[in-house]
């Protein structure tokens, strides 16, 4: 019972990523889950949940301070975040699998200036089908993924992704 | 007359003793191959003592820091579950759906013994049976049969 149990909760685990990616892919963009749920903001006090953010076009990337394609992504996400600033958006890190003072260095060491959160449980990343570091989704102003890339990122995809949905371009 | 002597090996002895005793308390109460096999590799679940990945590498200088610290075991593992969460622990709490780690195991224990105690006399019943039944054993070769058998073999032999 139990292990059928396990093996129901992996299915599902696994379901959680394709089913995100299928529906983007559709252009029938999911809500992004979790709103609600509030992370402890790196280097400062308080918490933050992506309801807070709820209107603006949020970045959120997914890092750990130990990825090298993370600290590869690092200037074009700093880019991305003077673009978003302007236009009503923010870039927004989740640290995951990562010791909180390794993630603040990191953000020092590269000069981010966005807003970071830790996901100690990884109850965020794991519903948005994460399964490892880096990965980037787009959230439109209605709170839903309109845009994602499970790998590094490129200034391509970014050039491509990011005016469509600030509504840039003609 | 004063006797220098024995008051300077008085300060000696105190400030020996005194330097021994700020050592003790500076030294860590734990040690990195103590504890690194009771923490997992978060990212690529495995116990942190056996990979080199980026992440356990950064997971073992994190634990270096809180032993050098002077943390002992409890504080050390306070401090990993709040930087990593649960999954950290080579052994999660005994609590919730990780109680099956350690019911499980047991229970099928339990039950395989169970089994073999309802179906092992049956078993055997069924053997006496069936020696009953056929008493000699296999039944015998057809002459034909034993005669190129014996040919066989002292071709063999």
């Amino acid at each position: 019972m139990a292990l059928l149990l396990v093996l129901a909760l992996g299915v599902a685990d696994l379901n959680t990523s394709s089913s995100i990616d299928a529906q983007v892919a559709r252009g029938h963009y999911p809500v992004a889950p979790k709103l609600h749920d509030a992370l402890p903001l790196l280097g400062a006090s308080g918490k933050e949940s992506l309801a807070d953010l709820h209107g603006k076009v949020v970045l959120l990337n997914v890092f750990a301070s130990w990825c090298q394609p993370c600290a590869a992504e690092a200037p074009l996400l700093e880019r991305a975040q003077h673009l978003l600033m302007r236009h009503d958006g923010t870039v927004l890190g989740v640290t995951y699998l990562d010791n909180s003072g390794d993630s603040e260095a990191f953000m020092r060491q590269h000069h981010l200036t966005y807003p970071a959160v830790s996901d100690v449980s990884g109850n965020l990343v794991r519903s948005f089908g994460v399964t490892g570091v880096p990965e980037t989704f787009v959230i439109n102003r209605s709170g839903r993924i309109q845009a994602l890339l499970r790998s590094q990122l490129d200034g391509q995809w970014l050039n491509q992704t990011l005016p469509k949905i600030l509504g840039l371009s003609t | 007359m004063t006797r220098p002597a024995p008051r300077i090996a008085l300060i000696a002895a105190l400030a020996l003793l005194l330097s021994a005793t700020g050592a003790l308390a500076a030294a860590p109460k734990v040690s990195l191959t103590a504890v690194e096999m009771q923490y997992m590799c978060t990212s690529c679940h495995e116990p942190l003592a056996m990979v080199e990945s980026p992440q356990a590498q950064s997971e073992k200088q994190y634990l270096r820091g809180l032993i050098g610290q002077g943390l002992n075991a409890r504080q050390i593992q306070h401090q990993m579950v709040a930087q990593y969460g649960l999954s950290v622990l080579a052994k999660p709490p005994a609590r919730g759906f990780n109680l099956t780690v350690y019911i499980l195991p047991p229970a099928i224990l339990v039950i395989g013994i169970a089994g073999l105690i309802y179906t092992l006399p049956k078993w055997r019943a069924r053997a006496r049976r069936a020696a009953a039944e056929h008493p000699q054993g296999a039944p015998p070769l057809a002459p034909g049969d034993a005669e190129r058998l014996d040919d066989d073999l002292a071709r063999f032999i």
